[in-house]
C-alpha cells in the first residue's frame, strides 16, 4: 500500500505528460488544466490502492482517461467511424518517403521534423476520432505497451490493436494532407506499390 | 535436411506488416531478430522502417506541452486541502 505523504514526490513529475495528453483530448488549455487537477485529486484520494513498484504513470493515465470519458466526452462528441478502410499500408511512406532527402541531398534524419510543425502534428492528432486518438497518444506519444493501454482504457488488447491500426493510418492521411497543403508534396492518385 | 528458407517476398510482406509493432516494442525476441536480419539484407524494407521510426519520433516530440507553472501551484494547494489519511 502506497503512502499518501509520498504522493506529491512521486506523482508530480508526470504532470507535463498528463497535461500534454489532456490537451490532445480536451483540445483547450482550461479544460486540460481542470482535467489534470481532477486527476491528481482522485489519484491522491485513491493512492492507497496504488501498488508500489507498478507503473505510476500508467496508473495516473488510467485515472485521467476515466475522468475524461466521464466528464468531458459528453460535451464534445464526434462521430467515431469515418471511412478509414481505404487507407492502405505504408500510406505516408509511399507518398513522402525519400522526398526531402531526394530534393535537398541531406540525410533522412529529421526530415519529417522539418516537414511538419508542432501545431500541425498536434492538430492532426486532435482530429483523430476520440477512441483512436487516445490509443495513438498512449502508444506513440507516451510509449505505453499494448497491454498497459488495454488496462488504461479498460478494453481488450485486440481492441487496442485495431484502434491503433486505424488511428495510425488516419494520422498518416491527416499529416499527408498538411504536406500537400504546403505544396511540399504533389497529390498522388495511385502511387506505385 | 535444413528447412526451406522463407521466400524473400514473404519475408518482406511480414517485415512490412510488423513495422508499427516492432517500433512499439511489441514483438517477441525471435520475431524481432528475424526481422532485424531481414532488414540488414533488404534495403527496400529498411527504408520504410527508418521512415516510420522517424515519424514516431516526430509525433512524439511534437506532441509535448509544458504544463503551466500555475497548474502545479493550484494542484499543490488543492492537495493541501485534502484530509490526510
Amino acid at each position: 500500500m502506497a503512502d499518501q505523504a509520498k504522493f506529491a514526490d512521486l506523482a508530480m513529475e508526470h504532470m507535463s505528460s498528463l497535461y500534454s495528453g489532456a490537451m490532445r483530448m480536451t483540445r483547450n488549455p482550461a479544460d486540460a488544466e481542470d482535467l489534470v487537477q481532477e486527476t491528481y485529486l482522485k489519484a491522491y484520494r485513491g493512492f492507497g490502492g496504488f501498488e508500489e513498484g507498478t507503473n505510476l504513470k500508467a496508473w495516473l493515465y488510467r485515472i485521467l482517461t476515466n475522468t475524461y470519458i466521464n466528464t468531458y466526452r459528453a460535451k464534445q462528441r464526434r462521430p467515431d467511424e469515418t471511412d478509414l478502410d481505404e487507407i492502405e499500408d505504408l500510406y505516408l511512406y509511399r507518398r513522402l518517403g525519400g522526398l526531402e532527402a531526394a530534393r535537398t541531398g541531406r540525410s533522412a534524419e529529421d526530415e519529417l521534423m522539418d516537414l511538419f510543425t508542432e501545431a500541425e502534428v498536434k492538430d492532426a492528432v486532435e482530429k483523430l476520432p476520440e477512441n483512436f486518438r487516445m490509443a495513438v497518444l498512449l502508444a506513440d506519444v507516451e510509449g505505453f505497451s499494448y497491454k498497459e493501454i488495454a488496462e488504461i482504457m479498460n478494453i481488450p488488447i485486440g481492441t487496442v490493436m485495431s484502434r491503433l491500426h486505424r488511428g495510425r493510418k488516419q494520422l498518416e492521411k491527416l499529416l499527408y494532407d498538411f504536406a500537400v497543403s504546403h505544396r511540399l508534396a504533389e497529390p498522388v492518385a495511385d502511387p506505385a506499390p | 535436411m535444413a528447412p526451406e528458407p522463407t521466400p524473400l517476398k514473404a519475408q518482406c510482406d511480414e517485415a512490412l506488416h510488423e513495422i508499427y509493432h516492432l517500433l512499439s516494442g511489441e514483438l517477441d525476441n525471435a520475431k524481432r531478430q528475424q526481422i532485424a536480419v531481414h532488414l540488414d539484407e533488404c534495403a527496400p524494407c529498411a527504408e520504410p522502417y527508418d521512415f516510420y521510426a522517424e515519424l514516431r519520433r516526430c509525433v512524439q516530440q511534437r506532441c509535448q506541452d509544458q504544463a503551466p507553472p500555475e497548474l502545479l501551484a493550484r494542484i499543490k494547494a488543492a492537495l493541501n486541502h485534502e484530509p490526510h489519511a
